[in-house]
């Protein structure tokens, strides 16, 4: 009933803007037609598609093609000028810079020891958050598809945070976390030591993980539920006549069926997860000290936000990101693959 | 009533197969439950806080309610006076209305009693007299007037990308999923994939040649430069394309029979019948653009051309927070999509469930 008031509703303010906004749109749509017929005359229907697609491919080529290509340019060239003519060509240079190491595993002592710190640090959270992710948007996708009251509204509150903005959600948690936050409140009332959370080298690294798995958990919840409930009911009416006791449908039935679900999750997640940066950027700062920098603030501080941008450095640590991200589609592809044919 | 409450108790208790709750049963809602007041507790938590007084922000441990000093008009003055609780040396206590305060000694005054002497009174002796009231100020100043943040300028600036970007998107987007899934040319297949390619390239991976592309054309510092880069999104055109698949060509044919053209097929035949597909690229782009941030971070460096979630990251980055304000900005920030989910929940979460993508 309130729903189709809230229709009723809507279509009334569509009516109410409609004898402005028709006219307006036809006299376009006409104007669109009135120059496309004679081009239509003149190439035949089946060219048409030429110019459908043209305002699309236009814009990407101009702003995702071309620049991908220009990338590498950027990448072998040095200098602080943005224009291309104005910058000297200098190979390789940036990738050794990048990759000049003494021991990769002391990010100290290496020349750029800020991107080994953003690799190592990706590294860790991607580790920690997709796991974290994994894990809880399968516990709780297994919760809500019981047999539960009110399962839409306990959907939805899961689902909540995903629709925030990363800055948003950062602020939320810098209040919640902050010194004198609620968090604190409650430990201390509960007999416990407050901290500052946030600039304690060994928490401000959890936190930065647990609010993204906060934010993002929904998303990757409502996917298993939607796997979980393809799974056909009469497998657990078989395994049911078999004797199956929960953990043996769990293990027997559900896990194998959501297994293609459950990679599309890890994939997506670990995609997402490498190219952290706005969350983390307004929640620390990549702060305490270089603890929470990821590889994408490192991009962007050296190319935009630094004193001396430096582009061509920047360009190069976004192609061993963008190397990466290909590595990761592939595999996704290759066991893709190698699932669905099992 | 003794109706009422059986039936209230067998649907707390309610299973599949009718049994009573079991272990398990208690266990997942014991999940639900913590999971709800870990989900929305942080974000009441922010929409409570938004409503206290600088001051009161700063009480510690933090109370729940937004709490406020009672202020009282005193004949014989102009401005309200703060009303404090009065503890005496025998342990009597009073209220007094403060009327200023001189190191650790403060002059009250009796409200019933105006005219009276001016007690004086130690200031650890008094406590505040404080009732639940809302700071609606923190709401309202910004909007009025704020250095170094325009919020009105800020919400313009949102609402015109999101709303702009969105309607370039749907409708390039389409134009392409139409040509790719309706025609025969040459080079289709190929075009297609080279889109598809692209989804996992995220602008992150490209962000210095097309700041240059921006910079060339003239478009840093200005909101053209945030619409159009992201407009031809490889996702629209999957999505598009995949569900006109399934509108028959025989449709097509019967039209381009009766004397109509391309451009009137595609407006008057694809359009509408793709409409739930656009819906839900719709409600993806207005979420992914008015979410956007680090690519309008690098392309608006002027506090004129700021989308909220720029300037909110630099308000609160100044050096001095003034959380009073954040805080309700954040509330302000986050309700239009608040509205959007509440409205549209079920064709979201579908969308997302049937689709994949976020």
């Amino acid at each position: 009933m309130a729903g189709i008031r809230k229709e009723a509703n809507t279509l009334r303010l569509i009516a109410l803007l409609d004898p402005l906004t028709r006219p307006l749109l036809l006299l376009l749509v006409t104007a669109i037609d009135g120059i496309l017929k004679p081009v239509q005359r003149r190439v035949g229907i089946d060219k048409m598609g030429y110019i459908f697609i043209l305002p699309n491919l236009l814009i990407f080529g101009i702003f995702v093609l071309f620049p991908m290509l220009l990338n590498f340019y950027y990448a072998m060239t040095g200098g602080t000028r943005l224009f291309p003519e104005d910058r000297p060509f200098v190979g390789l240079d940036n990738f050794a810079t990048l990759f000049d190491c003494e021991n990769f595993t002391q990010p100290n002592s290496c020349q750029e020891d800020l991107f080994w710190r953003g690799v190592f640090n990706t590294v860790a959270y991607v580790v920690f958050q997709v796991s974290a992710i994994v894990l809880f948007s399968l516990i709780t996708a297994l919760v809500l598809n019981r047999q539960i009251v009110a399962r839409g509204f306990f959907r939805s509150v899961f689902f909540y945070p995903v629709l925030l903005s990363p800055v948003v959600v950062a602020l939320i948690w810098k209040w919640v976390l902050q010194h004198e936050g609620v968090l604190n409140g409650i430990i201390e009332i509960l007999g416990g030591e407050s901290k500052r959370w946030l600039l304690d080298p060994n928490w401000a690294m959890f936190w930065v993980v647990f609010v993204s798995v906060w934010a993002l958990m929904g998303f990757y919840t409502l996917i298993l539920l939607a796997g979980l409930q393809s799974i056909p009911p009469e497998l657990y009416e078989a395994s049911s006549i078999d004797g199956a006791n929960g953990w043996q449908d769990f293990r027997f039935v559900t896990m194998p069926l959501l297994m293609p679900t459950m990679f599309v999750v890890l994939v997506l997640s670990l995609i997402r997860a490498v190219q952290m940066f706005d969350q983390i950027f307004v929640l620390t700062g990549g702060g305490p000290g270089t603890r929470t920098q990821l590889l994408v603030q490192y991009i962007y501080t050296t190319g935009f936000s630094n004193q001396i941008q430096l582009f061509g450095l920047s360009a190069a640590a976004s192609m061993v990101l963008g190397v990466s991200l290909l590595i990761l589609t592939l595999l996704q592809l290759r066991l893709g693959n190698q699932s669905s044919l099992a | 009533m003794q109706a009422d409450r059986i039936r209230i108790g067998r649907f707390l208790s309610l299973r599949s197969g009718g049994a009573r709750l079991n272990t398990a049963d208690a266990l997942t809602y014991l999940y639900l439950t913590l999971g709800t007041v870990l989900m929305f507790g942080p974000v009441l938590w922010l929409v409570a806080s938004s409503f206290k007084t600088q001051a009161g922000l700063v009480k510690y441990p933090p109370p729940l309610l937004p709490y406020q000093q009672v202020q009282v008009n005193v004949e014989g003055y102009d401005d309200p006076l703060p009303l404090f609780t009065v503890t005496g040396d025998d342990g009597s206590t009073r209220e007094l209305a403060q009327v200023r305060r001189v190191g650790i000694e403060a002059q009250m005054v009796d409200p019933a009693n105006p005219d009276a002497e001016r007690v004086k009174v130690n200031i650890r002796q008094r406590e505040p007299v404080e009732e639940v009231k809302l700071a609606w100020e923190n709401y309202l100043d910004p909007l009025i007037e704020l250095e170094n943040f325009d919020f009105f300028t800020y919400l313009k600036n949102s609402v015109l990308v999101t709303s702009v970007a969105t309607a370039i998107t749907l409708v390039i987007n389409s134009m392409a999923a139409f040509a790719l899934s309706k025609y025969r040319f040459k080079g289709r297949d190929a075009v297609f994939v080279l889109f598809i390619s692209t989804l996992m390239i995220p602008i992150t991976v490209i962000l210095v040649p097309v700041f240059l592309v921006i910079t060339s054309i003239g478009w840093k510092n200005n909101l053209w430069g945030v619409i159009i880069p992201g407009a031809a999104t490889p996702t629209g055109i999957f999505l598009l394309r995949q569900y006109m698949l399934t509108i028959p060509d025989e449709l097509l044919d019967a039209a381009r029979i009766d004397g109509a053209s391309e451009w009137h097929i595609y407006w008057r035949i694809i359009l509408p019948l793709a409409r739930p597909a656009l819906a839900v690229l719709a409600i993806f782009s207005v979420m992914w653009r008015w979410n956007d941030f680090l690519w309008p971070l690098i392309v608006l460096s002027q506090n004129d051309y700021f989308t909220l979630q720029v300037g909110l990251n630099a308000f609160q980055g100044e050096l001095q927070i003034q959380w009073h304000y954040v805080l309700a900005m954040t509330v302000v920030t986050l309700l239009p999509i608040t509205l959007v989910f509440a409205f549209l929940q079920r064709f979201i979460t579908t969308g997302i469930a049937t689709t994949g993508m976020k």
